[in-house]
């Protein structure tokens, strides 16, 4: 679960790291009471994408006047598809210098990743692809430790004042710390400021959790960004079904992620497109009939492939949920299958005798068919 | 990772659902289970093999054993599986899915520190035909498995099914299916099950299901120059939507990898021979090997 930079922020402040005193904000009048508070502000859009800046998302203020604008002109934008509903409102502070600083799953080596770099703020993505050595990486396995004369050392090519080290080492080590107690794939602070007195200051802040670690988190449970799912995707989730639409008419009903997926790359090398990703896998294979109805329940879908092949997922089991749903719900719209693996020669019998349909041998005759049909 | 009929195989969680009816079905084809792991449950016996309180206890009592399979929910995979590894088990077998990525990490630490291969998280298990297997793959569906020259690496069990189902309507057969996982962090990494099939002298020709998402396909590419078998490719997920993506940090760690165009890109460079649906496999492998 991904959190927006205030409430990213708010989980830094709890742990003792320093962020600028700010207020979240939802309406004008609130943004106006902030700067009365405040003084000076940044009003920034709170979104959960990147490139906000660019897009007229953070203006500075200095003033009740200029807030006022401000916040109705960022409250009125739309930032790479998300409305901004909400807004953080901080108070200007002088800095002297811009740091990057993160700590992250590093997927291949399979160990805590930590990246430094003096060289932070927008364009630290160009520094990284540019002048690599610029960015500090320190892994940092589940069995060591991440002291203070490793960081030290890891630190010394950079280009850091001897008086600034100290606190930059500290300031790591705190920030591994909060990613390891609150089960983080990722912190991220860019730019991690420089005060003019020393002071280090987290500007920006992206934070996700692992969602398969809240279980043991729960004070961050439910906190972060809202995700935006359609209607029928709400759905999905409240029947244990993992269900994205998309924007094609081919529907399409399959077991597992790996097969689900190449379903949808069938359609597409068919010149077709799919209508949803739906995945009936793992515990959720017994749950034919809920998936039938989500995806029918989308009137965008004007043919349908169901692509079965069965391991641990009985393919029969699945088959009859769907069978059953279908004499219920008897569906005008079109429909293929491939049934193969576990439980198949009784998958099968039920389709033949109980839809009058054979499934196709060949996964791709299936999808062929649904793309023609739907056009 | 090549299972035998020798070796032998402790399941942890085996007085569970799935636990026993899938060491039932391991036990069936030829998989040598010489126990089972339930701390609750020590000294019972379950699908005619005694349950220990830990594999450590499974290991004082029959002395090495070479591979684990854990039925196991997520909350305890970490137990479970350091339990194995500090036991001496080489070979755990991971079926856990939403294993918290720290505790994944954890794992494999000590894996790494007691030279232990984990397979998974999230895999549907290895297969090696008319031998033995591990895991919750259909090994004993003759449409799906048989003996043969082919290894199979695959990152998701149901595409992995359904191309060994191809291979064998082919009439070929498989010298080892190896489910990788389809987390995006593995104990064992598409690299490394590339470099056992290479050495394995059963296996003429290599079939690799990969995904977009993380850079395995991509970093395999090395491998697969030094290996002198034919390796054939299907990558899922051209036409799905990008994931997510990980801040700057995630950006500075791919660059631009993990793409499906990166990955195929990537594979055909090292001579892969990448195919647009799985249909295809099949008649690149008898074009290529016939």
């Amino acid at each position: 679960m991904d959190f927006l930079e205030y409430q990213g922020k708010a989980v830094l402040a709890e742990a003792g790291l320093p962020t600028p005193a700010g207020r979240y904000c939802e309406t004008v009048d609130e943004v106006v009471a902030a700067v009365q508070e405040l003084g000076p502000c940044a009003v920034k859009a709170q979104v959960p994408t990147g490139k906000r800046g660019k897009a007229g998302g953070i203006r500075l203020v200095a003033n009740a006047q200029e807030a006022a604008a401000a916040a109705a002109d960022i409250l009125a934008l739309t930032i790479g598809g998300h409305e901004v509903a909400g807004l953080l409102v901080e108070q200007q502070i002088k800095i002297a210098r811009e740091l990057y600083a993160a700590v992250m799953n590093d997927l291949s080596a399979r160990t805590p990743l930590l990246l430094f770099s003096t060289q932070g703020g927008m364009d630290i993505e160009e520094v990284a692809a540019n002048n690599p050595e610029a960015i500090c990486r320190i892994p940092v396995p589940m069995d060591g430790t991440l002291d203070t004369a490793r960081l030290e050392q890891a630190l010394a090519a950079l280009d850091l004042d001897d008086a600034l080290r100290p606190s930059v080492v500290r300031f790591l080590q705190r920030l591994h710390a909060l990613y390891l107690e609150k089960d983080l794939e990722l912190l991220e602070i860019n730019p991690l400021a420089v005060l003019e007195d020393g002071t280090l200051v987290a500007l920006d802040c992206k934070l996700t959790v692992d969602d398969s670690a809240l279980f043991r988190q729960p004070d961050l449970a439910g906190r972060g960004a809202p995700e935006r799912r359609t209607e029928l995707e709400e759905r999905g989730v409240q029947n244990g079904l993992k269900y994205i639409e998309l924007d094609g008419n081919v529907g399409v009903l399959a077991n597992g992620a790996g097969l689900t997926m190449t379903t949808m790359d069938v359609i597409s090398h068919f010149g077709g497109s799919p209508a949803n990703f739906l995945e009936i896998g793992g515990d959720a294979y017994t749950k034919g009939e809920a998936a039938l109805q989500l995806v029918l329940a989308d009137p965008k879908v004007k043919s349908l492939v169901i692509n079965f092949c069965g391991a641990f997922a009985r393919t029969d089991v699945m088959t009859e949920g769907i069978v059953a749903a279908w004499e219920v719900l008897k569906p005008e719209i079109p429909v293929f299958f491939s049934v193969h693996g576990t439980g198949e020669d009784r998958a099968v019998e039920i389709l033949e005798s109980r839809l009058g349909v054979t499934p196709h041998d060949r996964m791709e005759d299936a999808v062929a068919a649904a793309v023609e049909a739907a056009q | 990772m090549i299972l035998q009929k020798k070796h032998k195989v402790l399941v942890q969680g085996i007085t569970g659902t799935q636990g026993r009816f899938w060491t039932e079905r391991m036990q069936e084809y030829g998989t040598t289970v010489v126990g089972g792991v339930n701390p609750r449950r020590a000294g019972e016996t379950c699908c005619d093999v005694p349950v220990f309180g830990s594999a450590r206890d499974a290991v004082r009592e029959l002395g090495p054993i070479d591979y684990s399979v854990m039925f196991i929910p997520p909350s305890a995979a970490l137990e479970a599986a350091t339990d194995a590894i500090e036991a001496g088990i080489g070979h755990v077998v991971t079926l856990t899915e939403h294993i918290p990525a720290h505790d994944v990490m954890r794992i494999h630490a000590a894996a790494r520190h007691h030279g232990a291969r984990i397979i998974g998280p999230n895999t549907a298990g290895i297969v090696t035909p008319g031998e033995a297997f591990a895991g919750i793959m259909p090994a004993f569906n003759p449409r799906i498995f048989q003996p043969g020259d082919v290894g199979v690496v695959s990152r998701s069990g149901s595409l992995g099914t359904l191309i060994s189902l191809q291979i064998v309507k082919a009439g070929r057969g498989q010298s080892a299916f190896i489910g990788i996982g389809g987390d995006p962090m593995l104990g064992t990494t598409t690299s490394e099950a590339l470099a056992v099939l290479g050495e394995d002298p059963r296996t003429e020709s290599i079939v690799l299901v990969g995904e977009i998402g993380g850079t395995m396909e991509e970093d395999a590419a090395d491998v697969i120059r030094q290996l002198d078998k034919p390796v054939i490719s299907f990558i899922a997920g051209r036409a799905s939507p990008p994931g997510k993506k990980m801040g700057h940090a995630g950006a500075i760690v791919m660059g631009d990898r993990g793409s499906y165009r990166s990955k195929r890109e990537h594979l055909e460079a090292a001579g892969v021979v990448v195919v647009d649906t799985p249909g295809d496999i099949v008649g690149e492998l008898q074009r290529l090997t016939a």
